[in-house]
């Protein structure tokens, strides 16, 4: 035994003495985590979270949440004696008098964007492999509930500088609020503490921005990770990989080595962002006021798709009774995104139903197994793409000289037009995928090698492909479509029958599926050969 | 056996493949350097992390091709803090890549539904908890007892009552009154019609009395904007025809959709767009929406002269400004 060795079985032995953990400690250090790119999806999140906890700390030592009137003077000469809020001023102080402080300022910026980018990643990830299937469901809903907070807490960031633009997204924010109906105008003033924009609204956003939500955060990600931890992860199907085992590295030291050294990696390549690429450079727009705006004004891309349903709705108004309800706030600003975040919710359960299945699945799906799920995945990325796209209609409209008008229309027939055809195009290619699968399992791959027959006709050789390759086509499972009674045993209409009749309806659709291939026929194959 | 079908079957783990650094010191050795020259890379980082701080200054800037002019002693900042940590990470990683074990283990899983034992006694104890309870029998607690919850969710948002005022008439009324002036925003100067070209387009507060202060809330609701037209290019009725003056006509700057400022003025068509979500406006047609979200046109304010020759307010706003609210009549 080394001398080495001797201390870390003495830290053990410690920790064991005060703690009684040796038991738990013995069977978690050596747990084991499966290995696959698409599992550190999540970890960029975790980490990015990270960095934005470390990075926000050091702004708040000098940032001044405070809306009282200020003149600058600091060393930024084309703002120099001009009048702003003490937010902005110590938001420029930090970008210019204190060293490190801008890249610190942008690295909390491209963290959260990060952040923001992993989070829908890893989302679509545990999405299209059908990770959210029981026993996940839980962890599913969790993780719906922290993309949406963290739409609202990188929004409450990017406008805690009170410059042109943030103070621009504030007051649509504003308007948003003001258009409830009934309590809209209420709500706003209490939020504002008056009028718009008053001197409340940033200090109070503040504390949401670096405690109330940050708190949320770090008790719904431990939960998320608790259960991952808990559940074990799932795997991708593959030979010796089955429903009731896990294939991967232990915890220690592989796996700590690998995340930890990940950790840094991450935290590198942000540094390097807020090192090169300069994001959102406040001084630039100047200090907010009402009155003024400039053009070309997008937020951060997590918002811009909400920014863009805003854009494309129609004008209506509800004028009646001496009351105004504006749709074309309402819908594309709370009713839409409602829709769409209660839908990415419900998802799990709703599938479990069309299906009827309720077993546990630790086996990930394959997306093109899965034509359905695939293709309604499919179609709402379409949806909030083509809206992502018209949050920049007028930076797309300048850069590919078109007109607004064209943007926007595109926009408006495109967001109702193209899902549907999302939606048909993706279930196709699934199904072809399946059959492409199929043939390769039957009639193994091409060698490129082509042979003269003795007849002198031309024939590519093919190759059976190997027993795992041909086990990860064919492991998945193709479940039967459900068929629920219509009729009781008598002859009488049962009295579920319409929804049983929706729920077989559906079923079929999400059964659908190339019959994979099987041993029998292959070797039915051989024999014609 | 002969009709029943046979599915693929699962070839088990593939055999484990040796690194070369398993078998082969010298590669185990060559593995070993490359982690430490990783790690050795990230202290360089540091140590020009530290070198920025302390004696590059923050005013010198240097030409990097593709950034362009770049500030020294952030780029020296971030570079070195990037170098620092992305090296960590990468010899952490090699270096269990390479040199830590690499054989895949397989545990197994367990189903998470209890057995059915502990599963029945667990349902017991809920349901036994739940009978000794007696809420079910008890419908004066049950009842009295959602009363009280319901009623305590109220103090929360009693207690959040004086986050701020109510709205009153404030949405409504704004600083313009009849024969408040029109001055320069910013300057706050008067303007004479013939200060406006045709063609032109000012940004304008009302006037403030001696010894008033103009806030942001103030702007918020008055800024307005004026632009000339000649008098024939208007395409009005009579009355908003009478609230323009020799070919300027005002509009309230803050957009009727989401109450952006509405500053982009396109002198050909005459249209007035909202840089936010791009409303547009006809100026010729009181500011008609003819494109995008917003459902009403900006409110006009009617303008005149006064005796003095400067632009005045001949009426204050005869409708709310801004984005709408559920109180707004029309």
């Amino acid at each position: 035994m080394t001398a080495r060795e001797r201390i870390a079985g003495n830290v053990a032995g410690y920790v064991d003495d005060r703690t009684g953990a040796a038991k738990w400690m013995k069977k978690n250090l050596t747990k084991v985590f499966p290995d696959h790119w698409s599992f550190l999806l999540g970890e960029i999140c975790l980490y990015s979270f990270v960095i934005l906890l470390l990075s926000g700390t050091f702004l708040t030592f000098w940032f001044d949440p405070s809306q009282r009137e200020v003149i600058y003077e600091g060393s930024y000469a084309p703002l120099e004696g001009l009048k702003m809020s003490a937010a902005y001023a110590s938001t420029l102080d930090i970008s210019f008098e204190v060293r490190g402080g801008l890249l610190m300022r942008q690295i909390h910026h491209w963290a959260a964007l990060i952040f923001m980018v992993g989070i829908v990643v890893h989302l679509l990830r545990v999405y299209f492999t059908g990770a959210f299937r029981k026993p996940r469901e839980f962890n599913w809903i969790i993780g719906v509930g922290l993309l949406t907070l963290g739409i609202v807490e990188g929004f409450l960031g990017y406008s805690l500088p009170d410059d042109l633009l943030s103070g621009t997204g504030i007051r649509i924010a504003e308007a948003i609020i003001q258009a409830l109906p009934l309590v809209g105008s209420y709500i706003a003033f209490f939020a504002f503490g008056g009028a718009f924009p008053g001197e409340a609204f940033i200090p109070r956003i503040y504390t949401v921005h670096v405690l109330l939500l940050p708190g949320i955060f770090l008790a719904l990600i431990t939960v998320h990770l608790m259960l991952v931890w808990y559940q074990k992860h799932t795997q991708f199907p593959g030979p010796g990989r089955t429903e009731k085992n896990v294939v991967g590295y232990p915890l220690m030291p592989v796996y700590m080595a690998k995340a930890g050294g990940f950790f840094f990696i991450v935290f590198g390549v942000t540094a390097f962002l807020g090192a090169v690429a300069s994001i959102n450079p406040i001084w630039l727009y100047g200090p907010y006021t009402p009155g003024q705006i400039s053009a070309g004004s997008q937020p951060d891309w997590y918002m811009g798709w909400l920014d863009g349903l805003v854009r494309m709705s129609p004008p209506i108004e509800t004028h009646a009774f001496g009351h105004t309800i504006s749709w074309n706030i309402l819908i594309p600003g709370l009713i839409l995104p409602g829709i769409m975040f209660t839908g990415l919710a419900l998802y799990p359960f709703i599938e479990s139903w069309a299906t009827g299945d309720k077993r546990e699945h630790h086996l990930l799906d394959r997306p093109r197994n899965t034509p359905n799920r695939t293709a309604i995945g499919v179609m709402a990325l379409t949806f909030t793409m083509v809206s992502l796209l018209n949050g920049g209609n007028d930076i797309i409209a300048t850069t590919f000289h078109l007109t607004i008008n064209q943007m926007m229309w595109f926009s408006r027939i495109g967001i109702i037009v193209l899902p549907p055809i999302a939606f048909i195009i993706t279930k196709r290619l699934c199904l072809s995928l399946q059959r492409a699968d199929r043939d390769l399992v039957l009639h193994g791959r091409e060698t490129g090698r082509l042979v003269r027959m003795p007849s002198g006709e031309f024939v590519e050789v093919h190759e059976p492909i190997s027993p795992e390759k041909a086990w990860l086509l064919t492991s998945h499972e193709q479940i039967a479509p459900l068929e629920l009674p219509l009729e009781d045993g008598s002859g009488v209409r049962n009295p579920g029958v319409l929804k049983n009749k929706l729920r077989n309806r559906i079923s079929r659709a999400t059964a659908v599926a190339v019959p994979k291939a099987t041993e029998t026929e292959r070797r039915e194959l051989e024999g014609h050969h | 056996m002969s009709n029943e079908i046979e599915l693929i079957k699962d070839p088990g783990l593939p055999a484990h493949v040796h690194r070369q650094a398993d078998s082969d010191p010298k590669a185990a050795a060559r593995a070993e350097r490359q982690v430490a020259i990783l790690f050795m890379l990230s202290a360089l980082g540091t140590l020009l992390l530290i070198y920025s701080y302390i004696f590059v200054k923050d005013d010198r800037f240097i030409f990097i091709p593709v950034l362009g002019n770049t500030n020294a002693q952030q780029l020296g900042l971030g570079l070195g803090m990037a170098i620092a940590l992305f090296c960590i990470g990468a010899g952490a990683i090699h270096w269990a890549k390479t040199l830590m074990p690499d054989e895949e283990v397989i545990a197994q899983r367990h189903e998470f539904r209890s057995d059915d034992e502990d599963r029945s006694e667990f349902i017991k104890t809920v349901k036994e908890g739940a009978s000794a309870a007696g809420l079910g029998r008890r419908p004066l607690i049950k009842r009295s007892l959602i009363a009280a919850l319901g009623l305590s969710g109220l103090t929360p948002l009693l207690l959040l009552r004086d986050l701020g005022p109510l709205p009153k008439d404030d949405l409504t009324k704004t600083s313009w009154k009849t024969g408040t002036r029109l001055v320069t925003d910013p300057g706050d100067r008067p303007i004479r019609p013939e200060d406006l070209e045709v063609g032109a387009v000012a940004q304008t507060l009302p006037e403030l009395a001696q010894g008033e202060e103009r806030t942001l809330n103030n702007i918020g609701k008055d800024a307005v904007l004026l632009i000339r037209l000649r008098p024939e290019e208007f395409n009005l009725d009579a009355e908003r025809l009478s609230w323009t003056h020799e070919g300027i006509i005002a509009f309230s700057k803050i957009c009727s959709h989401m109450g952006c400022a509405v500053a982009l003025y396109e002198q050909q068509t005459k249209h007035l767009l909202c840089p936010c979500h791009q409303s547009t406006f006809d100026v010729t047609r009181a500011a008609k929406v003819i494109f995008g979200p917003a459902a009403r046109p900006l409110p006009q304010l009617a303008i005149t002269v006064d005796a003095d020759g400067y632009l005045v307010a001949q009426q204050p706003f005869t409708e709310p400004v801004g984005p709408s609210f559920w109180e707004r009549s029309s």
